[in-house]
């Protein structure tokens, strides 16, 4: 058996209409568990080979919902648009509050835009804030709607003691996508690269999902993201160089440091937008968050590469041109950065009981 | 006008009542009332109450009370005002009379906290503040109270110990109350050292809510049975008055207007001035009421009522002797029983019943139960015939 | 379980909407139809900025049935800018002390569950101390 070939010759993909992002935010909660707070509880304080310094923790108060809600607000505030006017608030997550009940239709009332408007929850493990992204792009760009809104959310949870305990992550990113001339950086064209591949996953009824170790790496993550990334390019006639910034999908330190490095990438292209050293992997907002934070600090004629991973699996990648809009609207809102500095440490206790993790009954 | 005489008065003890259940607790009170009254049959019960179907999953009480009382067949309801209960109660009662369609009423408050445990008494309290908007957000009435306090020591640059005057007066009061839940007096110290609740207010900042119940007959003068021998003791004024509920929508938060709206009206009922008064039983659920009631009625200025309980002006031997029998802090804050506890005390003192307590030469009582944050407040002076 | 309570007030405890009396100019939260300083009727939707400051606060440790799980928590009287108070939590509070007249902003969290596990969840505002930038 081979890797699956792409069927017939397939095109990047490009709506009928230019698109862009008209509004970003992002949102961390303040708490932070630092990796050596695990390697006490669960590896004897052993300090070396930690994959981050911290993660951030969602508090006791929040939840999916109430960080896609400030997220999408923060949006909201660089958009300045009618939110009558979005008509679809889409939220990709693993960690919705409800199974049956969308966390979207929630942070669709709360942001004012029902009820004209689409409101699913989309799940696609950590690229279904991007999938969601495709598919805003597809809903504005065939002109059926004037704005949609994307929002990759998570409050990962990891089983204690294994490996993902010390990076599953709580964070995200919303995007308001509307046409190319109302946006602060246009998506000039996507592609996504899918298969069934199952390195990475959770039952129904289970409380933490199951992973495949050393499967998740090369057959998985590098894979996908390798092959959507060099299709997208190569579709463009671009390599490394033609981009100023380039943001993968983030589940540690070390797996974006060398998917970079495969793809021709420098670490300084892709410095703004690693964020997991310091708050972890955020599942469906990783490289959405990662976007935030490089589209804080970007100029205008910058161009983005952006290509997420989620296991299952796939990626998406997204070219990515800034204009001129940028420079003004990015301060109407809190930045990456500034959510990333308010941090207040907690100890495994402390974790736990935010998380749920102590037996109440 | 014919004057509505207290005929007869009746308590228990305030305090953890576990053998005791709810229909019990209302019969003692009610017979001991009736018996003080000289054997008079009530046409109409009012029972003041506020918790019962919540704590004891028990509503309907005019019903179960009259009949377990051996008086099926009268005229029976509740009347609910959160902590007001009790004197709205009393007020129902002074009202059936005044009308003429009622000789003789029965009024008992009850509560029985007991029946409930754990956090959802909490919750049960919670219920008298604005559900939608209060107690969604986690509210409780101490919490409220301790946020008013907060306030008040802020805005009047008041040290953190300026209230235990209250504390003080009630407990030293409470000490020769043989119904009271604490009958010992405490220490400037203990005050000062006692465990925080919800900061600032401390454990002697806030009364003990617990299980008790009082009761009263009231009728006409000319209904008295021969040979009552009781001094008479009249309800000279009777009025009530509400406020916005929620805390949050007061023009001021620190300004119980509802206390000084009853008051006044209570005052121009009995025509009488304010330093008439000889007594005042206020609602000291917590102490911050207390200084804001004080400060309502008009025995002090906004800000300064908790000078009065510093300076011992509301001491027995005071200019306005307050909390006489140990007040909701020392008695015991029996929840809608204690406007009637109140009537029963200030009746005390007024037929010269209240043995070591005793205020010389009582004559004008002012007797006010507040449910919530002054959202109801109901007032009523109680005189001494000549 | 309390569904259409907590359903009918969503506007209300998402987007803190109120009233704005068109006869005095007064806001109104939470509304209620009739305005609070002119008597007169007072309708009209208002959606306020969320940012206020700290009138007074305590914090809880004896929560009642319900909050339990979210013990200690801080709850305040939150002057609005727009002149109203209003009851709710303070969060991410971290280790900042609260002072009176702290500057705040309203967010949306999770204020409880309707019952246990199985019931509905019910968003509403909180303040925070106010984001620096």
């Amino acid at each position: 058996m081979t890797t699956p070939q792409p069927q017939s010759s397939p095109t990047l993909l490009k709506p009928s209409r230019p698109v862009g992002i008209v509004g970003y935010g992002a949102y961390v909660p303040r708490y932070r568990l630092p990796s050596k707070e695990v390697a006490r509880i669960w590896a004897g304080g052993r300090s070396g080979g930690l994959p981050i310094k911290e993660k951030a923790v969602a508090g006791l108060d929040e939840d999916v919902v109430t960080m896609s809600i400030e997220a999408a607000r923060n949006a909201m505030k660089r958009a300045g648009v009618d939110p009558a006017e979005i008509r679809a608030v889409w939220v990709g997550s693993e960690s919705n509050p409800y199974a049956v009940k969308p966390t979207s239709t929630i942070v669709a009332e709360a942001i004012g835009a029902v009820p004209n408007t689409q409101a699913a929850d989309w799940e696609f493990a950590c690229k279904a804030g991007t999938e969601a992204l495709v598919a805003a792009m597809a809903l504005v760009g065939s002109n059926m709607a004037h704005y949609a809104m994307a929002i990759g959310m998570d409050t990962a949870q990891g089983k204690p003691g294994d490996a993902l305990e010390y990076t599953a992550a709580a964070g995200g990113a919303a995007y308001i996508v509307g046409p190319a001339e109302e946006s602060l950086a246009v998506i000039e064209a996507s592609y996504s690269y899918v298969t069934d591949t199952p390195d990475f996953w959770r039952r129904e009824g289970q409380k933490y999902p199951e992973h495949g170790q050393r499967f998740t790496g090369e057959p998985a993550y590098f894979k996908h993201i390798t092959e959507a990334a060099k299709f997208l390019m190569e579709a463009n006639g671009t390599t490394a160089k033609d981009y100023n910034w380039a943001i993968f999908h983030q589940p540690n330190t070390k797996f974006p440091q060398r998917v970079a490095s495969m793809l021709g990438f420098t670490p300084e292209q892709i410095e703004p937008g690693l964020l997991a050293p310091v708050i972890g992997n955020t599942y469906a907002g990783a490289a959405l968050i990662g976007l935030t934070a490089t589209l804080d600090i970007a100029q205008p004629g910058d161009r983005i590469l952006l290509v997420s991973f989620g296991s299952g699996a796939g990626s998406d990648a997204f070219d990515i041109h800034v204009t001129e809009r940028l420079l003004e609207r990015r301060e109407l809102a809190t930045k990456t950065q500034d959510y990333i500095a308010r941090r207040t440490e907690i100890d495994y206790a402390t974790y736990a009981r935010y998380r749920g993790k102590i037996a109440m009954k | 006008m014919t004057d509505i005489i207290i005929a007869g008065i009746g308590q228990t003890t305030v305090g953890e009542h576990w053998e005791t259940s709810l229909r019990e607790l209302a019969h003692f009170a009610m017979q001991a009332a009736m018996l003080d009254a000289g054997g008079l049959r009530p046409q109409a019960l009012f029972v003041g109450n506020m918790l019962a179907p919540n704590l004891s999953r028990q509503a309907h009480l005019g019903a179960l009370l009259a009949d377990f009382s051996g008086l099926a067949g009268i005229d029976a309801a509740t009347i609910e005002a959160a902590g007001a209960s009790g004197g709205a109660a009393l007020r129902q009662g002074y009202l059936a009379i005044k009308s003429g369609m009622v000789d003789v009423a029965l009024v008992v408050g009850v509560e029985k906290f007991t029946d409930a445990i754990g956090s959802s008494v909490e919750a049960a309290l919670a219920t008298t503040s604005d559900s939608d908007f209060e107690a969604v957000q986690g509210m409780t009435p101490t919490a409220q109270a301790a946020m008013l306090m907060r306030r008040y020591l802020h805005e009047f640059n008041i040290p953190a110990d300026g209230l235990a005057g209250f504390a003080l007066t009630a407990h030293a009061n409470g000490a020769s109350n043989k119904n009271a839940m604490f009958q010992k007096a405490i220490k400037l110290e203990t005050y000062q050292k006692a465990e925080m609740v919800s900061e600032p207010l401390n454990m002697f900042d806030m009364a003990p809510n617990a299980d008790g119940s009082a009761a009263l007959v009231l009728t006409r003068r000319e209904l008295l049975p021969t040979g009552f021998s009781h001094p008479l003791v009249r309800i000279a004024g009777s009025a009530s008055a509400s406020d916005r509920l929620a805390l949050h929508d007061r023009r001021d938060p620190l300004w119980f207007e509802a206390v000084q709206l009853s008051t006044g009206k209570a005052l121009k009922q009995a025509g009488i001035a304010l330093d008439q008064i000889s007594l005042f039983e206020y609602h000291d659920a917590y102490s911050i009421y207390a200084a804001l009631s004080i400060e309502a009625v008009g025995f002090a200025r906004r800000g300064q009522g908790w000078k009065l309980a510093q300076d011992g002006v509301i001491a027995l031997n005071g200019k306005i002797p307050c909390a006489t029998l140990g007040g909701l802090k020392a008695r015991g804050n029996p929840g809608g029983a204690t406007g009637v506890y109140q009537a029963v005390e200030a009746a005390m003192q007024l037929r010269g019943q209240a043995g070591a307590n005793q205020i010389a030469g009582a004559r004008f009582a002012l007797i006010q139960s507040l449910g919530g944050p002054a959202s109801t407040a109901v007032s009523h002076i109680l005189e001494l015939m000549e | 379980m309390e569904i259409p309570r907590h359903w009918r007030l969503r506007q209300q405890r998402y987007g803190l909407v109120g009233e704005a009396c068109p006869h005095c100019e007064a806001k109104i939260f939470p509304p209620r139809d009739i305005c609070p300083s002119c008597g007169q009727e007072a309708k009209t939707l208002y959606a306020f900025s969320g940012k206020g400051e700290v009138y007074s606060y305590t914090t809880i440790y004896e929560a009642p049935a319900g909050y339990d799980e979210n013990a200690p928590y801080t709850v305040a009287l939150v002057k609005l800018n727009e002149g109203p108070l209003v009851t709710a939590q303070l969060t991410d509070l971290g280790d900042q002390p609260i002072q009176i007249g702290m500057p705040v902003e309203m967010v949306t969290r999770k204020l409880r569950q309707d019952g246990d596990e199985r019931g509905m969840l019910v968003y509403g505002y909180k303040f925070r101390p106010v984001l620096q930038s």
